[in-house]
């Protein structure tokens, strides 16, 4: 990892470490109280730790223009970005994208491309609905690596994270510590319940923590139309289209109308909030990340909506295309962490049991 | 000269704790703010920036606080710091309003903790601010705003004209012009006078030039010079200020907490010369702290050495600088600065002093302690014998100074024994009312708020 980025983050721990006004706000400063000295595995643990919730650094008196130009979001941030792209697998391709919007669109479009070459190159020998442009088993062969390659990927960078943090055998009640923390996002709550500060200094608010809230859920909500769907297709024999009264479309337009929401949000607040104090040069990666999961869920919709027009095919091309990007950008993009930041959760609960 | 429009009915001077409740409880009274802090807005805030707690009566459990801490045993503590040093009167107010404030300091945006880590013995008796006092005046920035109150920050006061009995006008300069303006009342929470240290060294001798200031760079004492020069009644010992031992590393001012070092009851503390000069085992540190301020300023250059040795490192809250660290005595000597064959023949000698020590209890007063050198060490006493040997150096740093505006139970201050009709202050301006001497925890901000909050509503009350 990059030792400019650690040494930053560790001479300001040690500042944090002697003052302690902050232990209220997050899961962060316990940790980093309950240390004496940091190591660099300490260190990226605080960091993935970290929700960038900003709290800290608006009650910081220690900020520039002080000698001590204390910014521990930012420190934090860096460790963790670099953290990110050190554990991924394969390294090159995290840093080929986390740090880059532009290659994360371009990525997108060759997913697109990719699938209208599919759909023009295999005919589909007829089916209903989305299968007649492209059959079921074709679709299967392209998303199921696509789906199953990010998950391998993901569970070697959280099997070196784990290493590198230090941390334990898991346990049953860490993860459940862990789950219960991400899930209702305790961590963006600021400790006294008012929320972060992340759209207009030091001014409390829910704003991030509902998009992200939205966001997740929308997310899982997608994701569960498709597992139920898979299981109605496989199990049940039953294939799609679905009727709207159906499981599948209840949870993917639900899901995608939060995800869609949640994204728009999500993009208007990281505009307005002060750049400073996230990962150098991180913006561009983060936005182009934001913007290709909006798009999955707003194709989807349109797709929803228009699919008995002459457009399906070309949303369908353009919505699948998104949904293959997404995934294969799943290890090296934003998206990674909320695997990292469960791990850190976990890994935390499970520091706290000792 | 410009005069500013539209004229304010109040103008509060000062934007710490003391001030913003000021400025909130006048413009709740329907009153026009206006507050004049003289600091950049990263700045604001005075040394409530640095502040962590409010010490606060309760007759039952109370927001963050457990079990009682009733008028009397708050009373009794005062009088312990203060060597009765006090207006008991004025005291009582501020011990008895306290009760109320912590409702009304939620109800205006401010969010406690529990007890900080290393911190535990305040639990009963002080509320923690949640991200320190940086973020109470956040939040009573947004509250006075939101309350139609004007800031203007860099606006530094420079003159209160009075004319018999009331202010007339105020001149403060910002961006380079000097500026007046003709408010009906006045609150003067402008701080102290400690960052002037040409006049720190006036009232306590040359060695205060050599002396940290622990907070802002702008309590200089501006405003108070300019009324105590026109006749307003001063209070508090003039030469005095409260000073504790801090890092002597640490920045010139600002410093904050982070510059405190623990690490004293566990070392032997030595001058330049290689000298000990003090028990360091006296009692234990937030009962000593404020001695050793006075000890170091003793000392030659003003500048104490702490030794202590690799068993005694993890005993006290971590520093915020490194200690220096050497495998040897005479190698810690070189690289500190000290006479080399000074410090060890010191170290031997206070080796050779310390007895049995089984009985080594590093939270308590242990009675392990040496005998027969001069002076003592009448706890903690081990032989500083096992390397590394780390060391750090003492400072005198400086927290607020005593004299200020003298003021009555309704925040008023005087000329003579006739009221300055229009002329309220709070805050570290007139603490010296109440505190004699010492310091007890937390309780800056106690009189900050009950003062501030009077003042405000005295000062709107006289507007309308």
């Amino acid at each position: 990892m990059q030792t400019e980025f650690l040494e930053e983050a560790r001479r300001q721990a040690e500042i944090c470490n002697a003052c302690r006004y902050c232990e209220g706000y997050c899961s962060v400063f316990p940790a980093l109280h309950a240390e004496r000295a940091f190591s660099d595995g300490d260190l990226t643990q605080l960091a993935n730790l970290c929700h960038n919730c900003r709290g800290c650094y608006y009650a910081c008196q220690y900020t520039a223009p002080h000698e001590f130009a204390l910014n521990l979001p930012q420190a934090l941030a860096n460790v963790r970005q670099d953290s990110w792209e050190e554990f991924a697998f394969p390294r090159a391709a995290a840093h080929v994208f986390q740090k880059s919007g532009l290659r994360i669109a371009l990525a997108t479009v060759l997913g697109f491309a990719l699938l209208i070459l599919a759909m023009r190159a295999i005919a589909s020998a007829g089916g209903n609905g989305f299968y007649a442009v492209m059959a079921h088993n074709t679709m299967v062969a392209i998303f199921l690596p696509a789906f199953l390659f990010p998950l391998l990927s993901i569970a070697i960078s959280l099997r070196r994270y784990w290493r590198a943090v230090g941390a334990g055998p898991l346990r049953i009640s860490d993860l459940r510590a862990g789950f219960a923390a991400a899930a209702n996002m305790r961590d963006l709550k600021g400790g006294h319940g008012d929320g972060c500060n992340f759209e207009d200094e030091d001014r409390f608010s829910h704003a991030r923590r509902f998009a992200h809230q939205a966001v997740m859920y929308g997310f899982l909500l997608c994701f569960a139309a498709t597992s139920v769907a898979t299981l109605m297709h496989y199990v049940l024999g039953m294939s799609a289209p679905y009727p709207f009264w159906s499981l599948p479309k209840l949870f993917g337009v639900s899901g995608g109308v939060l995800l869609s929401l949640g994204c728009i949000e999500m993009i208007r607040l990281k505009l307005k909030a002060d750049p400073k104090l996230g990962a150098s040069g991180a913006t561009s990666g983060e936005l182009g990340f934001v913007a290709l999961l909006g798009f999955v869920s707003l194709s989807g919709l349109a797709l929803y909506a228009l699919g008995q027009t002459v457009l399906m095919p070309s949303l369908l091309a353009l919505h699948l295309g998104a949904v293959l990007a997404f995934f294969l950008l799943t290890p090296f993009s934003k998206m990674v962490h909320g695997f990292y930041r469960l791990a850190a959760l976990v890994a935390d609960a499970q520091k706290k049991k000792g | 000269m410009k005069t500013v429009s539209p004229q304010p009915d109040i103008a509060v001077i000062g934007g710490g704790n003391a001030a913003l409740c000021a400025a909130i409880a006048a413009a709740e009274a329907g009153a026009r703010v206006v507050i004049l802090e003289t600091a950049p807005k990263p700045y604001r805030g005075g040394n409530s920036r640095h502040t962590r707690n409010f010490r606060c009566m309760h007759r039952g459990p109370l927001g963050p606080l457990t079990d009682s801490y009733t008028e009397e045993e708050y009373l009794a503590d005062l009088m312990k710091v203060t060597g009765s040093k006090t207006d008991e009167g004025l005291a009582r107010l501020a011990i008895r309003s306290s009760e109320a404030c912590l409702p009304w300091m939620e109800a205006h945006g401010v969010r406690f903790q529990p007890s900080l880590s290393g911190t535990l013995s305040l639990a009963r008796t002080n509320a923690f601010f949640l991200g320190g006092g940086k973020g109470l005046v956040n939040a009573y920035y947004r509250t006075a705003e939101a309350l139609g109150v004007q800031v203007e920050y860099e606006a530094a006061v420079t003159h209160l004209e009075i004319d018999d009995d009331r202010v007339t006008h105020i001149e403060y300069t910002q961006t380079g012009e000097t500026r007046r303006i003709n408010p009906k009342s006045v609150v003067v929470a402008s701080g102290g006078f400690q960052a002037d240290t040409d006049w720190l060294a006036r009232a306590w001798g040359p060695a205060a030039k050599n002396f940290l200031i622990r907070g802002t760079p702008y309590n200089r004492g501006i405003v108070l010079a300019d009324l105590l020069g026109q006749g307003v009644e001063q209070v508090g010992d003039p030469t005095q200020c409260h000073a504790v031992a801090i890092d002597g590393r640490a920045p010139k001012f600002d410093g904050g907490i982070v510059t405190r070092l623990d690490c004293v009851p566990f070392s032997i503390v030595v001058n330049k010369n290689g000298e000990r000069f003090y028990d360091e085992g006296e009692d234990v540190w937030p009962k000593r702290y404020a001695i050793w301020g006075r000890l170091v300023a003793a000392q030659p250059d003003q500048v104490g050495y702490v030794i202590i040795d690799a068993k005694s490192l993890e005993l006290f809250m971590p520093s915020v600088f490194p200690p220096i660290k050497s495998e040897t005595l005479e190698g810690l000597a070189v690289e500190m600065g000290l006479p080399p064959a000074a410090l060890t023949k010191t170290v031997a000698e206070f080796n050779a002093a310390c007895g049995d020590t089984s009985g080594f209890h590093p939270t308590e007063l242990d009675g392990v302690s040496t005998t027969g050198i001069t002076p003592p060490k009448t706890n903690w006493a081990r032989p500083i014998t096992d390397p590394p040997f780390y060391g750090y150096s003492l400072r005198t740093g400086v927290t607020f100074t005593y004299l200020g505006l003298k003021v009555d139970a309704r925040a008023q201050c005087s000329i003579g024994d006739r009221p300055v009709s229009n002329l309220w202050a709070a805050g570290e301006t007139m603490a010296g009312s109440i505190l004699g001497q010492g310091y007890l925890a937390g309780f800056g901000m106690t009189i900050g708020t009950v003062f501030g909050r009077i003042a405000g509503k005295e000062a709107a009350a006289h507007a309308n």
